[in-house]
């Protein structure tokens, strides 16, 4: 009925305007701590001198872009996923290829290795997650005991293990993060907030906890209760699109990387941005960050190709690393923390150090 | 909104681009233009590679490196174009003559280029060069006589009468005109093989342009708005005290950090030698001092190491506390574990560690206790919350302190090794062997090796499956 209809606008509408107004009170509230700015705080701290970091391997064998790749536990292998499909398994340390999976999509967006280094998982424009356990016996195709875990109603951006090999945290294009047992395929948990897309997500290190961050399209950061799907913090600060999230170590703050060209630090017990990583030369989107092992050092890599370095307490940019010849897609610190690995659009990964 | 506006809002990265151009062109602090000379013919309003890396340098205060990389981006996505060797869109920092492009060519406002412009613009040049195109101008061409061969004829014409309004131009103009135009081709219909600017990621359902697709409806914002209120009345931390806690996080941890504080014996990256990890492999007889000393961090850093856990064990045995260990362990299983074992393990866990005369049995306070009792009932993964968190606390704020100040850690201590610095080779051409490792994949639950095992240290060609 017609009236029926215009009662639902107004309440959209108002609805729309008391969620704005109550964000707009909350910054205030935020605002209201923030007593102090991350670098003046950092003064003290000694500067950081001459900063060399060389590509140390080259991993050729991806016939097409690079999309995601992971650290396995035992700090030098890796998985890497492609747009043509291909899954790759290297130990990196010799460059050599241990195991190889075509996807039947394109775009697999997303690679993560178990923590048992004994499978891996992969998705992209399939909507789905799926699990391989690795195995080296030649007369298995590694593709026959291929497990589909997630299914999402659109693509999957990001996928994560949590603390074992059982479970797995994924993200969509659908706008929802999702949480599932690997063997039966059981959906554990969903998380709705985000208002677009969801493209990365990061658990958070803590031993006690259970809560994770995603960021999406729709600019937002969101802080998740894995427990009870619940959303428990959210920071909308960036421009545009939040490519990549990743949390700091010591699980106190995470930060960010957008299609707005900057990098930020939000702190979860301010509940607040602490600092923002930009450079008016650093024009095109970064897609991907990770801490170094102390969380001094932030490596960003960014759609022009380079890999930018920040001091995370200082503010300012250490160093820019060129080599690849287009986007840095994907860019992980090992779990030693003795190196770090960028993946790209122009076929290679390179590990640096 | 336009178009363009649409198209900057979908890549931020262009309206930056566009940005820098217009200040690289503003009459005060842009670059100084002049008249450049092109074999016999005089093109004005132009500047060269090395004016354009200069006024980078400035504008920016950045190396000359980092400098042609920028300026090379804005000459591959055709803001600025070569005037000498047109084909090859690289920004060369010399006296290479380069000209702006033109805002009507420019991405964000001539965005998609259509097939019918690339079939005038074709169709000119293959009337202008009598059907000598080169090769992929050749197959498109023919490709696309094909494909729209119903408008065939309006092609032709309007390639005509573009040329002839064309030769009505002065020389200069026309070689201008010429420039730009083949400049907008060669970012938006590479050659193969070359790079692709244009080239983008599957599409995103952005807010702005979807709002109709995703469903921002009533749930949506009920959704915003309770996660607000929450957010109101969550206690917050001053920032001075938040930014301290980085301050002294960064102290502790930064001469653990390889990258930042190297790592002894070498990095092995670096290197090429492993004794670094072999050293700090996950169970070693003697670890090294770092690692021992990391313990005392945090509890969780005790916690997280194999080693550091086993040694926490063999401390809380002699404490006769050892089962919360064992209990926190067994809860950790439930919490992570398969979703079709969880009744089993809840039940295992009540059997050892919560049944009254268990051999086990965990002492918690007991309200926590009653709680659990309760919610095994109806087991699910999270029953065990209240009780494992119970018990960490108890080891961390009781059994971990003990643990940093027994004779056990200080052993510990003592006997950690430091492991000498091997330096950088000398010859660095004459590479370590690198040796492969046995993949964690064919390692048995007990960490031992499979027994049958190829030898994995030659390069294995690896098949591709599907």
């Amino acid at each position: 009925m017609a009236t029926e209809g215009l009662h639902e606008n107004e309440t959209l509408a108002s609805l729309k305007s008391e969620a704005e107004s109550l964000k707009g009170r909350l910054e205030e509230e935020r605002a209201k701590l923030h007593d102090v700015e991350l670098h003046q705080v950092a003064e003290r701290v000694e500067a950081l001198g001459q900063f060399v970091m060389k590509t140390r391997r080259t991993l050729k064998g991806h016939g097409n872009k690079v999309l995601c790749m992971d650290w396995c536990k035992d700090k030098r292998r890796i998985v890497s996923s492609s747009q043509d499909g291909k899954v790759i398994v290297w130990d990196s340390f010799t460059t050599n290829k241990e195991h190889a999976v075509t996807m039947p999509c394109t775009w697999v967006m997303a690679c993560a290795y178990a923590p048992s280094g004994c499978a891996i998982a992969c998705g992209g424009l399939d909507n789905k997650c799926s699990v391989y356990p690795l195995t080296f016996d030649k007369n298995e195709n590694m593709a026959a005991k291929k497990k589909s875990v997630a299914m999402h109603t659109n693509y999957l951006s990001a996928c994560s293990f949590t603390n074992s090999d059982m479970q797995i945290l994924t993200a969509s294009g659908d706008g929802t993060c999702a949480l599932w047992d690997v063997e039966s395929g059981q959906l554990l948990q969903s998380f709705h907030g985000h208002g677009a897309d969801v493209l990365c997500l990061d658990l958070a290190p803590s031993e006690t906890g259970n809560t994770f961050v995603s960021g999406g399209c729709d600019k937002k950061a969101m802080v998740w209760d894995m427990r009870s799907g619940q959303c428990i913090q959210s920071f909308e600060t960036h421009e545009s699109d939040i490519n990549s999230v990743r949390y700091y170590p010591s699980g106190d703050a995470f930060a960010s990387g957008s299609d707005d060209a900057t990098c930020r630090l939000y702190d979860l017990r301010a509940d607040r941005e602490v600092a923002i990583y930009s450079k008016e030369s650093i024009i095109f989107g970064a897609s991907s960050v990770d801490f170094s092992l102390s969380g001094r050092l932030l490596f960003g890599g960014y759609n022009d190709y380079t890999i930018n370095v920040w001091d995370v307490l200082k503010g300012s940019r250490v160093s820019i690393l060129f080599g690849h010849e287009n986007r840095v897609s994907t860019l992980r610190v090992s779990p030693d923390g003795t190196a770090f690995c960028s993946g790209s659009w122009d076929h290679t990964l390179r590990v640096w150090a | 909104m336009t178009i363009a506006a649409l198209r900057r809002l979908q890549m931020p990265g262009l309206a930056k681009m566009e940005r820098v151009i217009v200040s690289m062109q503003d009459p005060d602090m842009g670059i100084k233009m002049r008249n450049q000379r092109l074999l016999i013919t005089v093109i004005p309003h132009a500047m060269t590679g090395n004016d354009i890396v200069e006024w980078l340098i400035q504008k920016y205060a950045i190396s000359e490196e980092e400098s042609l990389h920028l300026g090379n981006l804005l000459v591959k996505h055709g803001y600025i174009y070569p005037l000498k060797d047109p084909r090859s869109l690289v920004l060369r920092a010399d006296d290479s003559p380069y000209r702006f492009q033109t805002p009507y060519f420019w991405t964000s406002s001539k965005w998609p280029a259509t097939e019918l412009d690339y079939a005038i613009y074709l169709a000119k040049k293959n009337i202008r060069k009598q059907g000598d195109l080169i090769d992929h101008e050749k197959d498109n061409y023919n490709l696309l006589h094909k494909r729209i061969n119903h408008t065939w004829d309006f092609v032709v014409m309007q390639a005509r009468e573009q040329l002839r309004a064309a030769k009505q131009r002065r020389k200069g103009d026309r070689i201008v005109i010429d420039c730009q135009e083949q400049a907008y081709w060669l970012v938006n219909r590479p050659p193969p093989g070359a790079l692709n600017v244009m080239e983008h990621g599957p599409e995103r359902r952005n807010c702005h342009i979807s709002r109709v697709q995703l469903p921002e409806n009533t749930d949506y914002y009920k959704r915003e708005i309770e996660c607000c209120r929450k957010a109101m009345g969550r206690t917050r931390v001053k920032s001075s005290i938040c930014l301290e806690g980085y301050i002294k996080f960064n102290e502790q941890y930064v001469p653990h950090d390889p990258i930042m504080s190297g790592c002894l014996p070498s990095n092995p990256w670096i290197t090429d030698d492993t004794t670094y990890w072999a050293m700090n492999a996950p169970t070693v007889t003697t670890p090294t001092k770092l690692r021992v000393e990391r313990w005392g961090f945090s509890f969780s850093e005790l916690l997280g190491d194999t080693l550091g856990r086993r040694q926490l064990l063999e401390f809380l045995k002699k404490e006769f506390s050892a089962e919360n260990l064992s209990f926190w362990e067994a809860c950790e299983e439930l919490r992570y574990g398969e979703q079709v074992r969880i009744a089993d393990i809840v039940d295992s866990i009540y059997q050892q560690f919560l049944a009254p005369g268990a051999t086990r049995w965990v002492n918690i306070d007991s309200k926590t206790m009653e709680r659990t009792l309760e919610g095994i009932k109806t087991p699910h993964r999270y029953v065990m919350d209240d009780a494992q968190m119970h018990i960490y606390m108890l080891m961390k704020k009781d059994s971990y302190p003990r643990f940093l100040k027994s004779e056990l850690y200080r052993n510990l201590l003592a006997e950690a090794v430091v492991p000498p610095e091997t330096k950088k080779r000398v010859f660095p051409f004459m590479r370590k062997q690198r040796h492969s490792s046995p993949s964690p994949a064919l390692l048995l639950p007990t960490g031992e090796p499979e027994a049958k095992v190829e030898d994995q240290s030659k390069a294995v060609a690896v098949p591709m499956e599907s």
